[in-house]
């Protein structure tokens, strides 16, 4: 394999990557997503390679997601979950973190409640750590899933008008996304109550509104956030209803987007909390299944690149 | 406390820098018997032991209001003798230890046991600070008058705030009595929800759990307003928002007596340092590091007097308890063995703060907050002298500490200006080799 045209041996956020990195993960994505068209769905790309899944939190998409996108490739697995483990009998995260190096892995994918752990491993080790998400923090994989979504429906992010809309203090995705969509100068606008939303996000180079009509208006892009009850979201409003009443997405309110707005949902959702069935089951709006099934095809881009590979010579190699 | 000083002892051609006695300018400082004898120009060399001040300055003992020395009960993280050793090091003569020990520093048993360990180490002078609650659970006053006949300079619930606004005022109250000023950890829980860092753009863009700088200005307000109800002694430790620095200078206007402190790293960092140095539990600390506008009022609170003492807040963990994650880390830095070079570099040698200026803040202005003796080189004063050499080159090497503890968000920082020795009733308990 070559040098490849990722600078860092980690992919710990969006925040340090530069426009030319993610296009070159998006370039990469897009001609590995024909794997999953395959009869036979692997490629030798990371044969002999091992990854291991470290998921400190639960996960459903994202951990199944890394796992296929790491079977695809031919890379040898392990899959640790904190239950039922040595952290249980109160090992610390970076004994835990050691003992698996030791068994050399290429690579740790990491999901962790705390913001700054992929940080906090990543300096210590010297396995390559992808961030499967750290707390409130950065979701990467996930920004990148999206944008390719995103360009795949609209061709381009210049100009693109993004709003993203619900639980914008809880969520890593907001900051992946808000990293992500600046640098390729798409237009972000975030919507939520003024409860969840964070002090001085706008430093981040966004709009900022508690109006979800005026967020909606002129829309190409309307991406929900699930409300993250389990995370302080009880302060933040008095009930599921009121917050669907004024932040829910309906067929009505959509109306006030563009006529070809699509309707993005990182997931889990919650129906009628902040998303109506009948939306997020429109097939002609919705493109939830879209980024999912993007999901493996960017985490595989994501291996592949930080493994050194070169963006076209898998194909060649399988 | 420290032993005295046998020998007469001539520092030489050193800079004085005394503001309590108005006095600065070179001259030569003599000790007899552990206390200053005598100040001026060319005193006769004969029969004594001769320090070379030349180029340097002499101060009066720095003193620290707010150190954690951790023992009895986690010596693993710091003793008295480390802690003590540390304070030398770093230029002090003499620091203030908090309660919060295991058992914690609340009866005169402990009080006592404290002076005594402190006394055999022989290093700094060590005050202990009572606690204001029994167990600092804020609920029942602890013994001041026995803890104060013990040795006890203030008392404080340090990192606890006394929420129980009645248990405060009675507490201001009664240490009235004893003229113990009352110091406050100044946080509102119920605002600051424990948060790992300051609230603002930085924590926004991290994802990590913050507290409001109201969380302390809103018990700021509370505890002057009722210091001011009790006629008692208010002492604010460890500001670090603009608008705390405004509630003490406004408070101090009104007569209200009030004092407070400042912090280094709250004088030195912003909370962008939590992202510059990517999520580093050495800069987790509480009150966690601030804005930059609030950076700047602490700044002007140093210069127009507003702020009384530069306190370090030296707060020693163990290597392994700083090494998780950000939000599981505990609250807490060491500073002994960094303050003076870094506050030398970064404010006087800049202008900012003049000479006699730092030394109030560092000698004078704490002795006075806690009623303590020394913070001045006067006549007859015991010979707490701390040297420093403007032109020494330094650097913050944890490796070097004398505290057990590393957790220095300072490491690897350099300086022009250095602490050359630091005396205790005019024997010598640090000298830099």
């Amino acid at each position: 394999m070559t040098k490849a045209g990722l600078r860092s041996k980690d992919l710990l956020g969006i925040e340090p990557l530069d426009p030319s990195e993610i296009e070159l993960i998006l370039d990469t994505a897009e001609s590995m997503a024909e794997i999953g068209k395959r009869e036979i769905k692997k490629v030798p790309a990371l044969r002999g390679r091992m990854v291991v899944n470290l998921f400190f939190e639960a996960s459903t998409r994202t951990r199944f997601s890394f796992e296929t996108a790491e079977k695809w490739l031919s890379a040898d697995t392990l899959n640790f979950a904190a239950k039922g483990t040595s952290v249980e009998k109160g090992e610390s995260l970076l004994d835990t973190a050691k003992n698996l190096e030791a068994m050399s892995p290429d690579f740790l994918v990491i999901r962790h409640s705390s913001p700054g752990v992929p940080h906090f491993l990543a300096s210590r080790l010297k396995t390559r750590v992808i961030n499967a998400g750290d707390g409130a923090h950065e979701h990467p994989t996930q920004a990148l899933l999206d944008a390719m979504t995103i360009r795949q429906r609209k061709g381009k992010f210049d100009g693109l008008k993004v709003a993203i809309v619900g639980d914008i203090a809880h969520s890593r995705v907001v900051r992946s996304n808000i990293w992500c969509l600046t640098k390729l100068n798409a237009k972000v606008t975030l919507c939520a109550p003024p409860t969840l939303m964070p002090v001085d996000i706008e430093s981040m180079g966004v709009g900022v509104t508690s109006d979800f009509e005026e967020a909606l208006d002129g829309a190409d892009v309307v991406m929900m956030l699930r409300v993250q009850i389990e995370r302080g979201g009880k302060m933040a409003f008095p009930s599921s209803r009121e917050y669907f009443a004024r932040y829910g997405l309906t067929r009505e309110r959509l109306r006030l987007a563009r006529p070809d707005a699509i309707v993005m949902h990182p997931g889990p959702m919650n129906r009628g909390v902040e998303i109506s069935s009948e939306i997020a089951d429109d097939a002609d709006r919705s493109v939830i299944l879209s980024q999912v099934a993007n999901g493996v095809a960017v985490r595989m881009a994501i291996l592949y690149l930080l493994a050194g590979g070169s963006p076209q010579a898998w194909q060649e190699k399988a | 406390m420290a032993g005295e000083g046998v020998t007469r002892l001539l520092f030489r051609g050193g800079r004085i820098v005394d503001p309590a006695a108005g006095r600065e300018g070179v001259a030569d400082l003599l000790v007899e018997e552990g206390r200053i004898a005598r100040i001026a120009p060319g005193i006769d060399a004969r029969d004594v032991e001769i320090v070379d001040a030349a180029g340097m300055i002499v101060f009066p003992g720095f003193i620290d209001l707010h150190v954690h020395l951790r023992e009895p009960g986690f010596e693993y993280k710091e003793s008295i003798l480390s802690g003590a050793q540390a304070a030398a090091a770093g230029g002090f003569t003499a620091v203030c230890a908090m309660p919060n020990t295991d058992p914690v520093n609340d009866h005169r048993t402990v009080t006592r046991w404290i002076a005594d360990r402190a006394h055999e180490a022989g290093f700094a002078r060590v005050y202990p600070i009572g606690a204001t609650t029994k167990g600092m659970r804020g609920e029942e006053l602890a013994e001041f008058g026995e803890m104060k006949e013990a040795g006890a300079v203030a008392v404080s619930d340090d990192g606890r705030w006394v929420a129980n606004g009645t248990v405060m005022r009675r507490a201001l109250e009664y240490a009235s009595l004893f003229d113990l000023p009352v110091a406050t950890h100044a946080e509102d829980e119920t605002l600051s929800g424990r948060g790992a860092m300051n609230e603002g753009g930085v924590s926004t863009r991290l994802g990590l759990s913050a507290q409001p700088a109201e969380a302390e200005s809103v018990a700021v307000a509370r505890d002057i307003a009722l210091c001011a109800l009790a006629k008692g002694r208010l002492h604010v430790c460890h500001v670090s928002t603009a608008r705390s620095v405004a509630l003490v200078r406004e408070a101090k206007a009104r007569g209200v007596r009030v004092t407070c402190e400042a912090t280094p790293h709250h004088l030195l960092l912003t909370d962008e340092e939590v992202a510059r140095s990517g999520f580093s539990t050495d800069t987790k600390m509480n009150p966690p590091l601030r804005a930059r506008r609030d950076v700047e009022a602490l700044v002007e609170g140093l210069v127009d007097g507003t702020i009384d003492a530069v306190a370090t807040d030296h707060a020693p963990h163990h290597l392994d308890e700083k090494a998780v994650d950000y939000e599981s880390a505990p609250f807490g830095v060491i500073g002994l063995e960094t303050a003076v070079s870094l506050f030398h570099a970064r404010f006087v040698s800049t202008g900012r703060v003049s000479l006699s200026r730092m030394a109030e803040l560092f000698s004078s202005g704490p002795a006075r907050a806690f009623s303590l003796p020394g913070g001045t080189l006067a006549d007859g004063a015991a010979a707490d002298v701390t040297l420093f050499d403007p032109g020494a080159e330094w650097e913050a090497d944890p490796r070097a500490f004398r505290s057990r503890a590393r957790n220095s968000p300072f490491a690897g920082m350099r300086a022009s200006g250095a602490v050359a020795a630091t005396y205790v009733s005019g024997r010598e308990i640090y000298r830099r080799s």
